[in-house]
């Protein structure tokens, strides 16, 4: 097993499928000017899953491309967190799913800026950009719906409350984590825990929405045990190249 | 294309001298390639065409987003995958630069749009097709883009400002469309038996709901003249037609597909494509509403609008709790 | 909300803004169209997803479109009518409640 190859399809995968989940809601949103926006951040995350997957591809060595990994790999060879793969929902819980990852992805691309390897410090100072300007959305509509209308407030509860055992996973350490960090690659995954919590905090608080109660942890997407959303997603995701096997597009 | 059943209410064409002072100096103008803007005086009946066409036009692109975007989630390689995502991001914008243009005229955005959800607002025919196939997609691109390049050049020059103004942004961005579409035909027509067959089938199903998107043929299209005169319109549907299919059909036979029209045939005589007659009622059977996907996309254009509702007050909500937050602050 | 609000749909909407664009450096803002936002913050976000597709050192303004003063059109050296001050001549950005008749 190579960890390093490992975290990068982490961080390949989660990108992956949050994009496609927000890419759904194209052609759908709520108003003209919001489909625009959350349309820009799929195609942001978009862009990065192939920096990624490219790069993944490059260090396996085994001349598989982006392509090869994100649409010929099964359910259980896929490394994203679980949060992702939560379904869209309504708006609210997309947007709530939205902030509770950009917390952490604008702090994770912040350490993995600082990478002792330059192709990764190189995609996260990108990526950085990027996710400056979503972690800004994400935070602003988290305060509008949670400080809206009370049936606002009361669906960005339920949102959080929903998504919250799944706000754990990323902070918990394993061998892929612990080599990486020790090798300066990446941050150690437990760090992200304060300066996530913090980000957090003080939005919900401005949000007026209560932090949720734990109702326990749940883990795997990482190491490839998911939730029964993922088959799905890849089903659709994959359907041509499965169906028409070596086909160029 | 844009302008599918906009009737102006005009019976005749009224000359200069029968005009008075100011229709005279507001006809004076465009005939001179004055544009008129929001502030100028206009007839009313300038006004309501210009709203009814530009309002379908921005229509258009809100539902044509629609077959589109029911890709996205199957592209079959991540770069197509952001392409059309950009792409139908793109046709979001083009109809925003369009909704701001009708707004010019003294209509708000949210009643031109109510009359969408309702059936009363109309848009344009082809979008109530449905995309079956990836190389549905690529036939898009390639013949509806196309077609809407075609329309969308000349009213870059039409008279009223605003539309012309948005024209220009919206063709700056439509030439990428179209090419996205043929280079995913071209590489179908390239590639497996199975791909070939996929692109001809897409075809066959395109090519007459694209030509006749051109509008009725220009005899059965009355009262144009007044559109005309207004340089509203800019060109007749069949001359606007012929233009799309003279340009078309090299491209067909560059992919080595064949137009499911035995009548096509080179006229030499005339310097164009002669093309085969037009099945006018199923065209006005989708315009009333019973095309194949006429429900749907209407069904969910209201589903979006319904469903957001929560999400549109509540931002309104808090924008007007900051602002007094703001007004104590200071006071 | 009032009942009359609730049933009126501009008075639901989105308020409207002019978003004014400068694309290089040295060039001056121009006039690029419009968009519904709900306050100034969004409405620079929404214009920079709209008209810039976010490309960098591009600088935006956003104007409510009740809040621009436009000069009359006319030839005349007549002083301007301040009653016409509002860019668009059409009365429909004063939404009126509902029952109101003949405005």
């Amino acid at each position: 097993m190579n960890p390093k190859l490992e975290y990068l399809l982490r961080l390949g995968d989660n990108c992956l499928v949050l994009s496609q989940q927000l890419a759904a809601w194209c052609g759908h949103g709520p108003a003209l000017e919001e489909d625009l926006a959350l349309t820009n951040v799929a195609l942001d995350l978009l862009g990065q899953a192939r920096l990624w997957l490219s790069y993944a591809g490059e260090v396996e060595g085994c001349g598989r491309d982006e392509d090869a990994l994100a649409y010929r790999r099964d359910g259980f060879d896929f490394r994203n967190l679980l949060l992702v793969e939560q379904p869209n929902g309504h708006y609210g819980d997309t947007i709530a799913r939205q902030f509770l990852f950009d917390a952490w992805h604008r702090h994770l691309l912040a350490g993995l800026s600082q990478s002792s390897d330059a192709r990764i410090a190189e995609i996260a100072q990108k990526a950085a950009k990027e996710v400056r300007y979503h972690v800004e959305r994400s935070a602003g509509l988290m305060i509008a719906l949670g400080d809206g209308t009370e049936q606002s407030r009361a669906r960005m509860q339920a949102a959080l409350d929903k998504l919250w055992p799944y706000t754990n996973e990323w902070f918990e350490s394993d061998a892929v984590d612990a080599h990486c960090a020790a090798e300066g690659l990446a941050p150690a995954a437990p760090s992200l825990a304060a300066p996530w919590r913090a980000s957090v905090d003080a939005v919900l608080a401005r949000a007026m929405l209560a932090m949720p109660s734990y109702t326990g942890h749940q883990r795997g997407g990482r190491q490839g045990v998911h939730s029964e959303h993922l088959g799905h997603l890849l089903t659709e995701l994959q359907f041509l190249q499965r169906a028409y096997p070596g086909a160029q597009w | 294309m844009y302008a599918q059943l906009v009737e102006t209410g005009a019976q005749t064409v009224r000359t200069l001298q029968e005009m008075d002072p100011q229709e005279r100096a507001f006809q004076g103008k465009i005939n001179a390639g004055i544009k008129i803007e929001a502030k100028d005086w206009m007839p009313e009946g300038y006004r309501k065409t210009l709203v009814r066409q530009i309002s379908q036009h921005a229509h258009s692109e809100y539902v044509g987003m629609l077959p589109e975007a029911n890709w996205i989630t199957r592209a079959p390689t991540l770069k197509r995958k952001a392409i059309l995502m950009a792409k139908v991001q793109d046709e979001a914008g083009h109809g925003l630069y369009l909704y701001s243009a009708v707004e010019t005229l003294g209509v708000s955005r949210d009643q031109t749009y109510l009359d969408l959800l309702s059936g009363k607002a109309k848009y344009s025919s082809i979008f109530n097709y449905p995309t079956l196939t990836w190389a549905d997609i690529g036939a898009i691109g390639w013949l509806v883009d196309g077609s809407a390049i075609v329309n969308q050049v000349p009213i870059c020059r039409c008279s009223y400002g605003p539309y012309a103004r948005a024209m220009v942004r919206v063709c700056k961005e439509e030439s990428f469309h179209q090419r996205q579409g043929f280079e995913i035909m071209l590489t179908l027509c390239r590639g497996t038996p199975e791909q070939k067959q996929m692109a001809q089938d897409a075809l066959n199903r395109w090519w007459w709901p694209s030509i006749a998107m051109h509008g009725p043929a220009d005899e059965q299209s009355v009262n144009s003249a007044q559109s005309m005169a207004w340089k509203i319109k800019l060109h007749s549907n069949d001359e606007l037609r012929q233009k799309f299919i003279d340009q078309t059909v090299p491209q067909a036979e560059f992919l080595g597909l064949s137009i499911p029209d035995p009548d096509l045939q080179w006229n030499e005589a005339r310097g164009h494509y002669d093309y085969g007659a037009i099945d006018w009622e199923d065209f006005f059977n989708v315009v009333r509403g019973f095309g194949p996907c006429n429900q749907e996309r209407l069904a969910a254009r209201n589903k979006a609008w319904a469903e957001g509702a929560w999400f549109r007050e509540a931002l309104q909500a808090h924008a007007a709790k900051q602002e007094q937050r703001n007004e104590q602050k200071v006071a | 909300m009032s009942q009359s609000n609730a049933h009126h749909p501009a008075l639901h909407e989105w308020p409207l803004w002019e978003v004014f664009i400068r694309s290089q450096h040295g060039l001056a803002h121009k006039h690029v169209g419009s968009l519904h936002a709900v306050d100034g913050a969004s409405a620079i976000q929404h214009a920079r997803d709209v008209y810039t597709r976010r490309n960098e050192g591009v600088s935006i303004w956003a104007v409510r479109a009740a809040d621009v003063v436009a000069s009359s059109p006319g030839d005349k050296e007549a002083l301007f009518d301040a009653s016409q001050s509002k860019v668009y001549r059409h009365p429909t950005f004063y939404p009126m409640p509902e029952g109101v008749k003949h405005i």
